[in-house]
C-alpha cells in the first residue's frame, strides 16, 4: 500500500530524513518510535503533503501511485490521514461546515453524489457515538477552545468521518489521560479493516497497550535504525532510547 | 443636467456653477435648506476639496477626482424603468418598511414624508424640512458642521434632498426601515444627498440603506448623514455598499449621541471603484456606547478608505471598533480610527481592531490608529495587522481533502464573519451572509444586482 523508498528530507538546508525506507501493506498497525526531534513528524508532515521541505532524494509510492506528486488534498481524497499533533484553531468555521465539505469533496472524488443535510447530520451522529465523541463540539468553531484532549479526539473523530485507508497519527496520545487514551484507542481500533492501515506514532509504549502493533519501527537521526514486532515497544519502555543510541554509534554510520 | 464641473480649477468651477443654477437648487428643495447655502458655499470655497497634503485624505486624494469633469444632479430625474416593480421584495422573512432613493432624491413610495408605525415620520428631507421646520432646524448642520471638512460644505451648499427619520421618545420602530439608495442616469453624474435621522429619548430603531449603482456610469456621491440619539435611545444602522467599479462615493456620518443612549453602525463594502466612509460619534453624555464596524471586499483596482473618529467627550462611555478586510488583486485600502479621550472623560472604554487579509503582493494597505488620551483613568486599547490567510489552517483543511480554492474561501469567510455577527437583523444578516459568500466566490454579479432586497434585479 504505501511503499517508502530511500527518502532523504531537509529543512532550510539542515537534513532531517537521511534515508528512510518502509513498507507498510492492507490491514497492518506500524509503530514508529524514537525520542525528540529524530524526524518522526517530519515524515508524517511529508506523507500528507506539506509543502515546507525539500525533498532532495528518495521515491513514495501509494496504492501504486507517485505520492510525492500529488496535492494535500488529493491524498486525502485517495485516503490519506493525518491525525495532527498539534490540532490547528480555526475560528468562524464550524466543525459541521468544515466536515460536511470534506466529506462531500471525498465523496465527489469517489463518483458520489453529496450527502443531504439530513443524511448528513445522521452520518455525523452516528461517527461521532462510534468514537464517543463529545456532540456539543461539533456545534462549536474547528477546535477553538477546545481543550487538548478534545482536539486530540476529534481528530479521531476526523478520522471516523473520513473513513481513511492510510491513517498516520503523530503523538495523538500525547497529552492524554487515561480515559481520553483508552476512547482514542478504541476508534482506531473500531476503524481497523483488513483493506486499511495505521502507522501510530508515538513517544511512550502506553498507547500501544491499546493498540497492538504488528511492527514496531525507531527512527533515530533520521533513518529507522530498528525494526521489530511489538515486544520492541516493550524493551524500549524498559530501557529508554539509549541502547539504540549506542549501538547505531557503535555500528559506526 | 448641462451643469458641467471643468478642471482644472474645481473651485472656480463649482463657483460659476452654484452661481448659474441657484435658483434651480432651491427651486427642488426647502427653505431651510437654501438658507444655509451661501455660507457653507463660502466655506467651501476657502476649504476646497481635500487633496493629499490634507491630513485626513492622506490614503484618498479626493481633490484629483474633481478634475475630471462630470455633471451634477439639480433635481429629481425622471426615471424611464419601473423602480416599483424592480424592487418587489422576494426575502419574506425579511419584513421592512422600504423607500427609495433616487440620485439623492426620496423617490417613493407616496407621500413624500409619512408617518409609519404610528408617529415614526419617514420621508424626504426637503419634505420635512417644510412641514417641520423647527425640529430639523434644531438639528440640520449641527452635528455635521460645513466648516470641517471642504467636503461637508460643497455638500451642505448643494444637497437638495435626502432621507428624513424621526422617532419620537419613547417609541419602538417593530420593522426595520430599509433605504435603497440608488445611482441611476445616462452618462456620469455627480450626486450629492443629505440625510438626517432622529432617534428620541428611549427610541429603538434599526436602519438598513443599501447603496446602488443601476448604470456602468462613473456615479460620484459625496453623501452627509446627520445622527442625533437622545438619551437611552438604540439605534442600529447597517450601510451595504455595492456599486460599479467606476463609481467614487464619499459618505461622511456624524452622529452625536446623548448619555445612555447605544449606537452601531455596521458598513459593509461589497463592491465600489472608490470608497471613502468618515464616521465621526460625539458621545455627549455619560454611559454612551458606540459601536462601529466596518467590511471591506476589495480586488481589482478598487480603494477603499475608511475614517472613524470617536469623541469620548464624557466618562462613562464606551466605544468599540472593528473594522475587517480582504484585499485582491491590485486594491488599496486604508483605515484611520482616531480615539480621543477628553480630560474629564474618566471611566472610558476604548477599543480599536483593524484586521486586513492581503490576497497578492500588489495588493496595498494602509493602518492607521491615532489615539489622544487626556484623562488618566480608561482603558483603551487598538491593534492592527495585515497578514495573509493563515498557512497552517490552509494545510489542515487541504489535508482533509478540501480544494485550496474553498479552503481560501472557508477562511476568508470565518475573518469576514466576526464584522457580519454583529449585524442586529437575523435575516438581514443571513443574506449579507450569502452575499459576502458570493462576494468572496467572485459570483456576485459585476453589476450591482439588489439582491437585499430582490433576487430579480439585473442590470
Amino acid at each position: 500500500m504505501l511503499s517508502i523508498q530511500n527518502l532523504h528530507v531537509s529543512i532550510e538546508g539542515n537534513k532531517i530524513l537521511k534515508g528512510i525506507d518502509l513498507e507498510v501493506k492492507e490491514g497492518e498497525i506500524h509503530a514508529l518510535m524514537g525520542p525528540n526531534g529524530s524526524g518522526k513528524s517530519t515524515l508524517a508532515a511529508i506523507l500528507a503533503g506539506r509543502d515546507i521541505f525539500e525533498l532532495t532524494e528518495g521515491k513514495v509510492s501509494y496504492l501504486g501511485k507517485d505520492l510525492l506528486e500529488m496535492s494535500p488534498e488529493e491524498r486525502a481524497r485517495e485516503g490519506i490521514f493525518l491525525g495532527f499533533q498539534y490540532p490547528v484553531e480555526i475560528p468562524g468555521v464550524s466543525m459541521v461546515n468544515f466536515m460536511k465539505t470534506a466529506v462531500n469533496e471525498q465523496r465527489k472524488h469517489r463518483g458520489l453524489a453529496p450527502l443531504s443535510a439530513s443524511d448528513f447530520l445522521k452520518f455525523m451522529r452516528d461517527r461521532k457515538d462510534m468514537v464517543e465523541f463529545d456532540s456539543q463540539l461539533t456545534n462549536r468553531s474547528v477546535n477553538e477552545g477546545f481543550s487538548g484532549g478534545e482536539k486530540k479526539k476529534n481528530e479521531i473523530f476526523q478520522m471516523a468521518m473520513l473513513d481513511p485507508r492510510l491513517s498516520i497519527l503523530d503523538e495523538t496520545d500525547s497529552g492524554l489521560d487515561i480515559d481520553a487514551l483508552r476512547i482514542v484507542a478504541n476508534g482506531v481500533n473500531k476503524l481497523k479493516r483488513p483493506d486499511n492501515a495505521t502507522i501510530v506514532i508515538t513517544h511512550y509504549q502506553r498507547l500501544l497497550d491499546y493498540i497492538i502493533p504488528d511492527f514496531v519501527h525507531v527512527l533515530y537521526d533520521g533513518k529507522i535504525v530498528k525494526s521489530s514486532g511489538k515486544e520492541l515497544a516493550m524493551e524500549l519502555e524498559e530501557k529508554g532510547y539509549d541502547w539504540i543510541k549506542k549501538e547505531y554509534a557503535n555500528n559506526g554510520i | 443636467m448641462d451643469n458641467f464641473i471643468e478642471a482644472p480649477d474645481v473651485r472656480q468651477a463649482f463657483t460659476e456653477n452654484y452661481r448659474r443654477n441657484l435658483s434651480v437648487i432651491n427651486k427642488h428643495s426647502a427653505r431651510l435648506l437654501n438658507e444655509r447655502r451661501d455660507e457653507a458655499f463660502e466655506l467651501f470655497t476657502r476649504l476646497g476639496i481635500p487633496g493629499k497634503k490634507s491630513e485626513n485624505y492622506k490614503y484618498t486624494d479626493a481633490g484629483s477626482l474633481f478634475l475630471k469633469p462630470i455633471g451634477l444632479n439639480m433635481g429629481p430625474n425622471a426615471i424611464h424603468v419601473d423602480i416599483h416593480e424592480i424592487f418587489k421584495c422576494d426575502v419574506p422573512e425579511l419584513d421592512t418598511h422600504m423607500v427609495l432613493m433616487v440620485n439623492g432624491f426620496y423617490f417613493g413610495p407616496e407621500p413624500a414624508l409619512k408617518e409609519v408605525e404610528g408617529k415614526v415620520l419617514i420621508g424626504s428631507l426637503a419634505a420635512a424640512a417644510r412641514e417641520y421646520p423647527e425640529l430639523v432646524a434644531r438639528h440640520y448642520t449641527s452635528y455635521a458642521k460645513p466648516g470641517t471638512d471642504g467636503l461637508v460644505a460643497l455638500n451642505t451648499a448643494f444637497a437638495q434632498d435626502g432621507l428624513f427619520l424621526y422617532i419620537p421618545d419613547g417609541v419602538a420602530l417593530l420593522k426595520p426601515i430599509q433605504v435603497i439608495n440608488l445611482s441611476i442616469w445616462e452618462k456620469d453624474l455627480m450626486v450629492q444627498s443629505r440625510n438626517l435621522f432622529l432617534a428620541g429619548k428611549n427610541s429603538r430603531a434599526k436602519l438598513v440603506v443599501c447603496d446602488h449603482t443601476l448604470a456602468p456610469w462613473r456615479f460620484l456621491n459625496n453623501t452627509v448623514t446627520e445622527v442625533y440619539v437622545d438619551r437611552g435611545g438604540i439605534f442600529d444602522m447597517v450601510k451595504m455598499q455595492n456599486e460599479n467599479n467606476s463609481s467614487q462615493h464619499f459618505s461622511h456620518t456624524y452622529a452625536l449621541q446623548e448619555g445612555t443612549s447605544s449606537m452601531s453602525f455596521n458598513t459593509i463594502s461589497l463592491h465600489g471603484g472608490l470608497i471613502r466612509n468618515n464616521f465621526y460619534a460625539l458621545l455627549n453624555g455619560e454611559h454612551a456606547e458606540n459601536h462601529t464596524y466596518g467590511l471591506y471586499l476589495s480586488d481589482r483596482k478598487q480603494h477603499i478608505d475608511n475614517y472613524s473618529f470617536i469623541d469620548h467627550a464624557n466618562p462613562h462611555c464606551t466605544s468599540n471598533q472593528l473594522f475587517k478586510g480582504v484585499l485582491d488583486d491590485e486594491a488599496t485600502g486604508a483605515f484611520t480610527g482616531k480615539i480621543l479621550v477628553r480630560k474629564d472623560a474618566q471611566k472610558t472604554l476604548a477599543y480599536q481592531a483593524n484586521n486586513n487579509i492581503l490576497l497578492t503582493d500588489q495588493a496595498r494597505m494602509n493602518s492607521k490608529p491615532q489615539l489622544e488620551i487626556y484623562a488618566d483613568d480608561v482603558k483603551c486599547s487598538h491593534g492592527s495587522t495585515v497578514g495573509q490567510l493563515d498557512p497552517d489552517a490552509m494545510f489542515y483543511l487541504r489535508s482533509r481533502g478540501i480544494e485550496t480554492r474553498e479552503a481560501r474561501l472557508m477562511l476568508m469567510y470565518a475573518f469576514a464573519d466576526d464584522v457580519i455577527s454583529h449585524i442586529p437583523v437575523g435575516p438581514l444578516r443571513e443574506r449579507i451572509e450569502m452575499l459576502v459568500n458570493k462576494r468572496l466566490r467572485g459570483e456576485l454579479s459585476r453589476c450591482n444586482a439588489c439582491q437585499i432586497s430582490s433576487g430579480k434585479m439585473e442590470c
